[in-house]
């Protein structure tokens, strides 16, 4: 397939309306492979829609949406586009809660996803040491066993990063991750992000500030569903549009 | 020579009527009578037709007799009697009462098939000049259906002198009848296809489709045109009375549908013992009209209005109880619930079956909600009437009950965002009892209209609850409008498919098509848009 | 089946279980055949048909906890699926009847006669082969579950929605089946059977063995769930049940798990179904009515959805309390009794009787390897 652009993520002109409210308004912008993006904005940005649309939980009224420069995702569904590796962490935690830690890694681990594969598999040896090191990696290795349901919020915000990880994506969307988290848990969060920057791209959505100045990285602020401003942190925020409309004086 | 005899006749007949010319009529009749004496079929017909022509006061009295076989001749006096059923006598011209015993050759007026036929067309002919505008107009129809060439001169002269319009037409009609199924001129013909063409009913259908062999090729040609405009006409009659019938189903499915979609959209949860709400509000006015009954039987023509009221505060009381008792600790567990109201639904139908019987109660309908009247070409009964009305007055009370009170304001709060408006203050747990008192309440009310239309059996909301669910299903949670439309069409789309497909296999194409319909729209047509709905 | 999925899926619980029907497949035969019937231990024919019923109603269960317990899929139309495989059971041993009918004719069944029928429909055609009704016991109940899930998981029609639609579809089947021209007996259905596999319905010897078969279709469709819910499948229908979103944003396509689930489970109901004919010697269309699967769903409910074992003890338990009650004096009552069942284990017993014990169990258990561990207690899952 002729490739149209050289952004992994590409979104051009994309609206979405509902009944009437335009939650995204003609949102373009482009994210390269191997970078780290902030996306900010108040409430009803359009940030969370963006990422519906991005993951094929919504369909756009209007514009393109291109994975890797030869995918429109406009036409996939959910399934299609973690497949082609988009992983996505949601706003609330969410684990499978009457499932150990340990199913819940190996059911996002990178595997055959289709449902005969499922039915006749085995534990490999591979896949039990690369669950191994994924509870190393988000520190869970002693509640193995246990319930995901029974792990505090943050641990199940550190398994949702796991499960994340265990995709093996090639592109992370990661919405509020920070969200309740202690200032300790924050900046240790900033840390597995900026690692896993290393060898994939990640696109987060943050309303914590100081996170998002810590991490260090191109920002991009949406308003009512398009892209206000876009830049380095602080050119962003001394903006003065987005400090009208999102900041605050 | 018999046709302008009869035009004769038919001349004196209106001189008679202008002039009150007694003693000439009087004269004709006695005279006419004489050929009853003949025991001859023809000399009969004769006397028959010349007896209607008369215009004899007792003339249609002498032809009654003679088709109920009880006119009596003695061929040695030239005598006709009637012999009524208490075997009395009297002189058929004059009326006198006879007394002292009959000739000896005392015997009935003979008929035949023919005769018959000719005394029912003579017999209409009369009362083509009756009084009464009805009979007329019956008279009229009956000429029509008989086509007696005979009746033309008595019809001729009702017609110029008839005054209401409609009577006229329906004389014309017959007129024209005649004219098609006898001699006439092609253009005399064509003005009476015209006429039968505007009638447009199956009789005319008929009447076109058996006309004489002998009728012209240009007359044949306006006939086959007029068989097809009629044919058009009746399939639209009968599109429109499926439709009557759809609109019918459709609003006894909207009253049943209504609370069920209010108390799903608000709350997420299906509740199975909505049929049995239906079903209380049956036994409801049931009960109503039995203390009626009892009390103050002149009160019966206002038991619904009564039943109403009282059906919506018991099935909405009993609802309320429900939500309170089981389903507020259900709330998040939706397929919980299900099975929980289901159970109460077994229990409820028992508790009627052990109060009231097993069997069918009678409800009675009052005088303004029994008989029917025609529209065109279709039948509406008073009853579908008013549970139509009645349907659309709680719909619109609903709607606005939704939109003006702050009730409905809270309502449509916690049915976008429950979270939301609890964090705004509005007291969620409240607003789910009231909604399900009310969704119950309007299938109470719903009881009361399927009362008049359907047996009152503790089974009676089993044979709702599924088609007010796909209902739901179709028109989609969350909005009325959806329950409108879809209760509507899927009414509609029912008698559509029930004169091609049968009742059963149409209730399963209905099904089919809903589940295709979701393939495309999985959350019904006006279905709610946005981050808030969750999968 | 390779061997490890068969240990994997065997724990203790699951042998105890499959030993425990086992034993029951073989000694009810031999305390109905071989012990006098003066003995104590005697169990009367009726009794070995009252169990054979159990059996098969418990068949039912355990394929709707498949699908429930599992996979979150509460089908309110699995007596449907049940009812055909009935129905393909039915109509081979109607065309076994033969000439023994009331009008004896060789190849139609008598209520075609009655009808007027002059040839065999179509689809009746290879019925009077017993492998051949076999295949369709499954074949029938499993393409209808397959169209049906197709357009129903495809187009995401999930919770309420999906049970809704699995209830007006019985209904609607109920409503065809009652009709005389479908070519199935109208509301009389197909009875007055005689002989099964050249056996003779109404023998002693062909009750036993019938309730031996239906002790072993529990016995191999117990391991079959077992199996798959042990397998990663299992775990995928699990995070389907919890969280079916989030399983779509792994990769999955949820619905085509959805649909081999659920077309696995209407073919364990067609087997049930056809299993139940033989031994009640009856099959009409009353089976297909929307009561009886919200029935055969409580049951699960009363066991404990999700546990299999629970399914098949809570079928035997409520259907047992049914015969008791509906024979007596209580019978007008039954069916307040019922309704207050539904009512009081969703509320009260949510887990079902086995998941009830299986969670207390898991309480004690990790109290005891937390307490164990540093002393740190964290909640449960509050259901």
């Amino acid at each position: 397939m002729e490739m149209l652009t050289n952004a992994l993520l590409y979104l051009n002109g994309v609206t979405v309306s509902f009944d009437g409210f335009k939650a995204l308004n003609n949102l373009s912008f482009t994210v390269e492979t191997g970078e780290m993006r902030a996306i900010i904005g108040p409430n009803g940005a359009g940030k969370t829609t963006m990422m519906d649309v991005v993951t094929g939980k919504t369909r756009p009224d209007l514009g393109d949406v291109m994975f890797d420069g030869s995918y429109d995702l406009t036409r996939l569904d959910e399934a299609e586009i973690a497949e082609l590796g988009i992983g996505r962490k949601f706003q609330k935690p969410t684990v499978f809660q009457s499932q150990t830690v340990a199913d819940n890694l190996e059911l996002a681990l990178k595997s055959d996803r289709r449902a005969h594969a499922a039915l006749w598999w085995q534990e490999s040896a591979a896949e039990r040491s690369r669950i191994d090191d994924l509870l190393a990696t988000i520190r869970l290795t002693a509640e193995r066993n246990r319930l995901a349901g029974s792990l505090s919020h943050g641990q199940r915000q550190w398994l949702e990063i796991g499960m994340l990880l265990a995709q093996e994506p090639k592109l992370l969307l990661v919405d509020e991750p920070v969200a309740g988290m202690t200032d300790t848990e924050t900046q240790q969060t900033a840390e597995l992000l900026k690692q896993i920057n290393r060898d994939r791209t990640v696109v987060v959505v943050e309303h914590d500030m100081a996170f998002v100045r810590e991490l260090g990285v191109k920002v991009t602020c949406l308003h009512e569903g398009s892209v206000l401003a876009e830049g380095t942190i602080d050119q962003v925020s001394s903006n003065e549009r987005v400090v009208e409309v999102y900041l605050g004086r | 020579m018999r046709f302008s005899r009869a035009c004769l006749v038919v001349l004196l007949l209106v001189l008679c009527f202008a002039l009150d010319w007694e003693t000439a009529r009087a004269a004709s009749a006695a005279d006419a009578i004489t050929h009853f004496t003949a025991d001859d079929f023809s000399e009969t017909l004769t006397g028959i037709k010349e007896i209607a022509g008369s215009g004899d006061p007792r003339a249609e009295t002498i032809l009654r007799a003679l088709q109920e076989g009880q006119l009596q001749f003695s061929a040695q006096r030239k005598a006709v009697y009637i012999k009524d059923v208490s075997g009395k006598l009297t002189d058929a011209v004059t009326g006198q009462p006879i007394s002292g015993e009959l000739p000896p050759d005392t015997d009935n007026v003979r008929l035949n098939n023919r005769l018959r036929g000719a005394l029912d067309a003579a017999l209409g002919g009369l009362t083509l000049l009756a009084k009464d505008p009805a009979t007329r107009y019956d008279a009229a129809q009956a000429v029509f259906k008989s086509r007696q060439a005979s009746a033309l001169p008595t019809l001729d002269a009702a017609i110029a002198k008839e005054q209401d319009k409609g009577v006229k037409r329906a004389m014309q009609e017959a007129r024209a009848a005649i004219i098609l199924s006898g001699t006439a001129g092609d253009a005399d013909k064509l003005a009476a296809v015209d006429i039968i063409r505007q009638r447009g009913d199956q009789d005319s259908l008929g009447l076109l489709a058996s006309l004489p062999a002998n009728t012209s090729p240009a007359v044949m040609k306006s006939v086959t045109a007029a068989i097809g405009a009629i044919k058009n006409r009746l399939a639209l009659w009968e599109a429109v009375q499926n439709a009557w019938y759809g609109i019918s189903l459709g609003s006894v499915l909207l009253l049943a549908a209504i609370g069920l979609a209010i108390t799903f959209g608000v709350m997420g949860v299906i509740n199975m013992a909505h049929g049995e709400m239906v079903m209380l509000g049956a036994y409801v006015t049931f009960v109503v009209q039995e203390i009626i009954r009892a009390r103050d039987p002149a009160l019966f023509d206002y038991s619904l209005a009564i039943a109403i009221p009282a059906s919506f505060l018991v099935a909405g009381c009993v609802g309320i109880l429900i939500e309170r008792c089981i389903i507020r600790f259900l709330y998040g567990r939706p397929l919980e619930t299900l099975l929980a109201t289901w159970g109460l639904s077994l229990i409820l139908q028992q508790a009627v079956r052990t109060v009231f019987g097993p069997n069918n109660r009678d409800v009675g309908n009052p005088s303004w909600m029994s008989g029917a009247f025609d529209l065109g070409g279709i039948t509406i009964t008073y009853n579908r009437l008013w549970i139509i009305c009645f349907a659309i007055a709680i719909f619109i009370a609903l709607l606005a009950l939704l939109r003006f009170t702050r009730f409905g304001l809270e309502m449509r709060a916690v049915t976008q965002n429950r979270p939301m408006a609890a964090s705004m203050g509005i007291r969620t747990s409240r607003v789910d009892a009231l909604t399900f008192g009310l969704g119950s309440g309007i299938a109470g009310m719903a009881g009361v209209a399927l009362s008049q239309i359907d047996n009152v059996s503790p089974n009676l909301g089993q044979g709702y609850i599924i088609d007010s669910f796909m209902v739901v299903v179709f028109g989609g949670v969350g909005n009325l409008w959806g329950t409108l439309v879809g209760s509507f069409v899927l009414g509609v789309a029912n008698k559509f498919l029930e004169p091609y497909a049968g009742a059963v296999l149409g209730k399963i194409a209905i099904l089919v098509l809903i589940i295709l319909f979701i393939q495309k729209r999985p959350r019904g047509m006006f279905a709610l848009k946005g981050r808030a709905i969750e999968a | 089946m390779t061997p490890h999925i068969l240990i994997r899926s065997l724990d203790r619980g699951a042998i105890f279980f499959l030993l425990a029907i086992a034993c029951i497949a073989i000694l009810v035969p031999i305390l109905n055949l071989a012990v006098p019937s003066t003995s104590a231990f005697y169990v009367p024919t009726y009794l070995v048909a009252l169990f054979g019923k159990y059996a098969c109603y418990a068949l039912l269960a355990l394929s709707i906890d498949l699908i429930w317990g599992y996979c979150g899929i509460l089908s309110l139309g699995h007596g449907a699926f049940f009812a055909l495989g009935g129905y393909a059971m039915g109509m081979y041993l109607m065309r076994q009847i033969g000439t023994r009918g009331v009008y004896a004719n060789p190849i139609l069944p008598d209520f075609m006669v009655f009808l007027n029928w002059k040839q065999l429909p179509v689809y009746w055609y290879g019925f009077q082969f017993f492998p051949y009704a076999a295949l369709m016991v499954l074949l029938i109940p499993g393409v209808l579950a397959f169209v049906f899930g197709w357009f129903a998981f495809r187009s995401r029609v999930t919770g309420v929605y999906l049970s809704i639609i699995t209830q007006a579809l019985t209904f609607a089947l109920m409503l065809g089946f009652f009709r005389n021209n479908f070519g199935f007996g109208g509301n009389n259905g197909l009875t007055d059977f005689k002989d099964i596999l050249g056996f003779n319905v109404q023998a002693e010897t062909t009750r036993n063995a019938l309730f031996s078969t239906s002790c072993l279709a529990i016995m191999i469709g117990f391991v079959l769930c077992r199996a798959i819910i042990t397998s990663k499948f299992g775990k995928v229908l699990i995070a389907i049940r919890d969280a079916e979103a989030r399983t779509r944003f792994l990769g999955y396509r949820v619905e085509s798990y959805k649909l081999f689930v659920f077309t696995l489970s209407a073919c364990m109901a067609g087997v049930a179904g056809a299993l139940y004919v033989p031994q009640v010697g009856i099959i009409n269309p009353s089976e297909f009515a929307p009561a009886n699967s919200i029935e055969a769903v409580i049951w699960v409910a009363v066991g404990g959805r999700g546990t299999l074992t629970g399914a098949v003890i809570g079928a035997v338990l409520v259907n047992y309390a049914k015969t008791y009650f509906t024979s007596g004096f209580l019978a007008p009552y039954w069916l307040f009794m019922l309704g207050a069942l539904f009512i009081l284990v969703t509320l009260l017993l949510p887990r079902g009787v086995i998941g009830t014990l299986r969670h207390w169990n898991a309480l004690r258990r990790d109290r005891a390897s937390a307490a164990a561990e540093d002393g740190v207690r964290e909640p449960l899952p509050a259901e």
